[in-house]
């Protein structure tokens, strides 16, 4: 399996990422090589295999542990605010957001 | 007099029990060394220095450091009171700038302590500042650092490995009697192993994920890095246990004394040696002295048993699928809004998104963001992403097989011993493939554990990995506890520190 | 599943709506959910998504999850994911919101509700907790937006039908008659000025016996007001490109209140492809039977159980039973008057009228009514056994209502006692048809109107005080005679 140019546009796009061409032919070529490595993966059978998303779960039931209803977190805004790059009145500035 | 660098935790504990020195003056000795081993943001650690620390602040530390005297005086003290710790900067800290290896944090400053460095603190211990590491914990060599390439203390043309290549090199050099890392696919084991010192990854969930930066949320697990299992053992003991209210993810089982078995003996010990450990791609200078250390083992009563762990070489595409995929998603929050670094004058919001991220980001994290969003998307996500969930289950279920035979398993930790700093930098995936023995007990969110064996080639050291069943620290330490007893490498010095 | 075309074209809806839960924290997180705050002052580093954070679940979410499960009739599911559904927005602070996808914790159920006479039910193919987004604001910023992450990590339930409404009317219904339900069982405040509960349409047509459309989604719809005027612009609208030959492009739209117009958003590229996985953070949620059987117990009478209720005990048609249940207050005023008075009907009749029509007209709910159930109680008692007539009723009510006093006091005061003395009505109708000999013979050769002529003569005569029944009575009677 190996990717194209657009494909790495397409992909930086959602990643939010800007390549130069220079960069998205590099990356083009890397991540073609990694996906040769990728290939044995594919073809190995794992019908009726359930994935793992929790490694633990092959040692115990986990379960969501779930808190109470509780409001407690006070009001930090100043330090949680204190690296932000861009501030004013308690809002965090970005370039116009257009719906 | 022993100098107090020479000295082990436990013992710099009882010497500040004692008051044969103070927390105050014990802070301004490694302070002293650690100020000569600082790196720079975006260019090479200056002179001899090996780049390990990315931030100090003496004020921070010497008011800790009076706090645990002062504790000391009042008979309050922890078990650890006054003894000196350096986090890895993954781990966030209100005294201390993190910056994650990133320049997309560089001066970023966290309103609250990650549970881990909480722990620590709660048990007396002083911060020294934070330590090098590869950006968001991802890479083998220190090399994906927005700071200084870290050097390794045992030779300063080689990496210290990584991702807590910092950690490895601080202790290994020591500047610092005990570092905190974090292992995802190996990165406490493997420096461990490059630069001669002691290091354990509990099993997942045992610590505490809340302000550990996250790189692969289901693979990263804090953990102690120090110059002995005896060490390990004290410190993975402060700093494991349940963290409900913040960590979903944190196991529901009690904090443990993890030095309560060390002593026990080694005869009758079960030490499963996988085939595949053992293979074509293990250099001759690493499998010498791990086989003597095997032995070693044999003399001190353990009896190997040959096994197999079938899908060991399939770790690599696995993890190298999974870890990206969760890393991708994680690291979206960078994204210039709330924190960390934005693109000046972006002519729009989508072009502050893409600059920011671009110039924040180095050329690793940008692949394995690359890499996990391909993954993750649509069309894709059956073939790779949760193929790889499947064959994850399987590599569990292939350990679990093993150990019906074993009590512990042991092998090496990499194929080779540390090598030259720029030489695998134009090759991601040469790095990748280097973390096959690390990667299936990460998969499996076994314990690891390293502990240095002798040297090989240049006389760089080489670490012997041994891994158990869920929940077997104890076990662990104890058997590298016991080797460390009949055997002097953990005490053994780079010979590039002062 | 009848329904009127529209210029020959079926209409096919169905509906998003997010629910915003009255938890007193958030889903993921202990800041407070309190509406109105200062900016980011409820936003924690959790909600900030800062370095490090990791979400931890809300059981109070969770309980009322099941509550709106046991309510719709659906499954509520043993185990269930959360899932991190992808994309960067400004309001979005992890750059994915943590929702569920494949196994959502609600599955199937049905909401009913009656569109005129007809009875309707819309299926639900799910209900899902996710977190909410935080808001942007960019009025007071020239050329950016403030972002508020207050209400970033309010807990949403979203609750998503089949496409089963056929009409703008309908999905009115089926929206309030679900506010009704979520309000009923206090799981959200439905407030939908401050965003409690906002509503998403997918709207498509085609003519009937065809495939489905393709559909656009009316995004945001706050008012049961501005949701009719929507859908019938968006459907009208797509019908105009149709005709006029142009297929239908898959969209996300806004309505604009004020030119009464759907328009396209700015399209996202990849808008689609959120990289749905697992969140690693957070193991599967799992509810066992227990639970869901105490919460089922400790639960107060569903409205259409409710409805079902007033029907067979108080032998009420549907429709009233319905309007009455419209929410817990109604209900149970309506059922304290109708056990004070044992007139479940009559009860009804004032409390669908009158009582309605003034509340309506003022604040709006039952709890604001000035006149109490018992007050209401004895003014139908009076009318159901003869003392006033209805339209004394309406009277007295109306003094009532301005707080003059109490009921018999009033029919005193005003002497409306109805006349029940039926010699002195005899003597009356007698004089009545002595009076309009005209009316009479009118009446005699056929003419309806002319009895309803005679009947006002004589209620004129008595001053109003007479009992209608009984002067219907008297005169057919007198007049069969």
């Amino acid at each position: 399996m190996s990717l194209n140019a657009s494909e790495i546009q397409r992909i930086a796009n959602l990643a939010r990422l800007e390549l130069t061409p220079d960069q998205s032919e590099r990356m083009l070529t890397q991540i073609n090589s990694f996906f040769e490595i990728v290939e044995q993966m594919r073809a190995v059978d794992t019908t009726g295999i359930e994935p793992l998303a929790h490694p633990v779960a092959v040692m115990q039931d986990i379960a969501l542990r779930l808190r109470e209803d509780i409001a407690s977190e006070p009001n930090q805004r100043e330090a949680n605010q204190q690296s932000a790059p861009a501030v004013e009145r308690g809002l965090f500035l970005v370039p116009k957001v257009i719906e | 007099m022993t100098a107090l660098h020479d000295l082990s935790v436990a013992a710099l504990a009882a010497e500040l029990r004692a008051k044969r020195v103070s927390a105050v003056e014990t802070a301004q000795h490694f302070l002293a060394r650690a100020a000569q081993h600082t790196a720079r943001l975006g260019a090479p650690a200056e002179g001899a220095s090996n780049g390990a620390f990315v931030a100090l602040n003496e004020d921070a530390t010497l008011a800790q450091a009076r706090a645990a005297d002062a504790r000391l005086a009042a008979g309050t003290a922890g078990r650890l009171e006054g003894v000196p710790i350096a986090h890895k900067d993954i781990f966030v800290t209100r005294d201390f700038p993190t910056t994650a290896g990133s320049k997309m944090l560089s001066n970023y400053r966290s309103p609250f302590d990650a549970t881990v460095v909480a722990r620590l603190a709660s048990e007396g211990m002083v911060t020294l500042g934070k330590l090098n590491c590869d950006e968001f914990a991802m890479g083998s060599g220190n090399e994906n650092s927005a700071w200084s390439a870290v050097r390794n203390p045992w030779d300063a043309s080689r990496i210290p490995g990584g991702s807590s290549g910092g950690s490895a090199a601080a202790v290994a050099a020591r500047l610092t009697p005990a570092a905190t890392g974090t292992d995802t696919g190996g990165s406490i084991r493997q420096p461990a192993s490059f630069c001669g010192i002691t290091g354990i990854k509990p099993t997942y969930g045992r610590a505490s994920r809340y302000g550990m930066i996250a790189y692969a949320s289901s693979l990263d697990q804090a953990g102690p890095m120090a110059r002995s299992a005896e060490d390990c053992a004290l410190l993975l003991s402060a700093l494991c246990g349940p963290d409900p209210d913040r960590d979903s993810t944190s196991l529901d089982v009690p904090a443990e004394d993890f030095s309560r078995d060390l002593q026990r003996p080694l005869q009758g010990l079960r030490v499963g040696i996988p085939a595949e450990f053992f293979g074509e791609g293990l250099a001759a200078d690493v499998r010498v002295p791990i086989e003597a250390a095997l032995q070693a083992l044999v003399d001190q009563g353990a009896v190997l048993v040959p096994l197999h762990l079938p899908r060991t070489e399939l770790a690599i595409p696995v993890y190298y699928i999974l870890a990206p995929a969760e890393a991708s998603s994680n690291l979206s929050r960078f994204d210039g809004v709330k924190f960390g670094h934005r693109t000046k004058n972006p002519a729009d919001l989508i072009d502050m998104y893409k600059k920011t991220r671009a110039e924040g980001f180095g050329d690793e994290v940008k692949r394995r963001i690359m890499i996990g969003t391909y993954v993750l998307s649509h069309g894709y996500y059956d073939a790779y992403y949760l193929q790889a969930q499947k064959i994850r289950r399987m590599i569990a279920s292939d350990f679990q097989q093993a150990f019906t035979q074993c009590d512990v398993i042991a092998g090496p930790v990499a194929p080779t011993v540390a090598w030259k700093i720029g030489e695998k930098s134009d090759d991601p995936v040469a790095n990748y493939l280097a973390d096959i023995f690390t990667l299936p007990a990460s998969l499996a969110g076994l314990p690891g554990l390293s502990l240095p064996c002798g040297l090989g080639a240049g006389g760089m050291p080489v670490g012997l990995q041994l891994i158990g069943n869920y929940l077997s620290e104890a076990r662990l330490l104890n058997v590298a506890h016991q080797y460390q007893t009949a055997t002097d490498w953990h005490t053994r010095q780079p010979g590039a520190t002062a | 599943m009848s329904a009127k075309l529209v210029q020959g074209y079926e209409v096919v809806i169905g509906f998003e709506t997010h629910a915003q839960l009255s938890t007193q924290s958030k889903i993921f997180s202990r800041a407070p959910t309190a509406f109105g705050a200062e900016p980011n002052t409820q936003a924690c580093a959790v909600d900030l998504a800062l370095p490090g954070t990791l979400p931890v679940m809300n059981k109070g979410a969770v309980e009322r999850a099941i509550e709106l499960g046991l309510a719709v009739g659906a499954h509520v599911a043993e185990r269930s994911v959360f899932a991190r559904k992808n994309y960067f927005y400004p309001d979005l602070p992890k750059g994915y919101q943590i929702s569920q996808f494949e196994i959502p914790v609600v599955q199937g159920g049905a909401v009913e509700f009656y569109l005129g006479d007809e009875k309707k039910t819309v299926r639900l193919v799910r209900a899902h907790l996710e977190e909410d987004a935080g808001k942007s604001l960019h009025e007071d910023f020239i050329g950016q937006s403030g972002i508020d992450l207050n209400r970033a990590g309010t807990p949403l339930l979203e609750i998503v039908t089949e496409p089963d409404i056929r009409s703008s009317e309908e999905a009115v219904a089926y929206a309030k008659e679900l506010h009704k339900i979520v309000t009923w069982i206090g799981i959200c405040d439905g407030n939908m000025q401050e965003g409690s509960f906002r509503c998403d349409a997918n709207v498509s047509v085609r003519k009937p016996g065809q495939p489905l459309g393709t559909r656009r989604e009316i995004k945001n719809l706050n008012s049961f007001k501005f949701m009719q005027q929507a859908i019938d612009f968006e459907v009208r609208w797509q019908i105009d490109q149709i005709e006029d030959g142009h297929a239908i492009q898959q969209a996300t739209v806004l309505f604009d209140p004020d030119t009464g117009e759907t328009r396209a958003m700015r399209t996202k590229e990849d808008a689609a492809d959120y990289r749905y996985f697992p969140d690693p953070d957070l193991p599967p949620l799992v509810i066992d039977r227990d639970w869901v059987e105490r919460v089922k117990s400790q639960m107060s009478e569903l409205p259409r159980v409710m409805a079902a209720r007033f029907v067979s005990d108080y032998g009420l048609p549907d429709y009233d039973a319905t309007t009455l249940t419209q929410s817990k207050a109604m209900a149970a005023y309506f059922e304290a008057v109708a056990q004070a008075c044992q007139q479940p009907k009559l009860a009804s009749n004032w409390l669908m009228g009158e009582v309605s029509r003034r509340l309506n007209a003022g604040d709006g709910s039952i709890e604001a009514c000035p006149v109490s159930a018992a007050q209401l109680a004895a003014l139908v008692g009076r009318i159901a056994d003869g003392t006033i007539s209805n339209n004394a009723g309406k009277q007295v009510f109306d003094a009532l209502w301005k707080g003059e006093g109490e009921v018999d006091a009033l029919i005193e005061a005003k002497g409306l006692k109805q006349m029940n003395d039926s010699g002195a009505l005899d003597k009356i109708v007698e004089e009545v048809l002595a009076a309009n000999a005209d009316n009479v013979a009118q009446y005699k050769a056929g003419k309806e109107k002319a009895f309803n002529a005679l009947v006002g003569q004589v209620m004129k005569a008595s001053k109003g005080k007479a009992n209608p029944q009984q002067v219907n009575e008297a005169l057919k009677a007198k007049l069969a005679g």
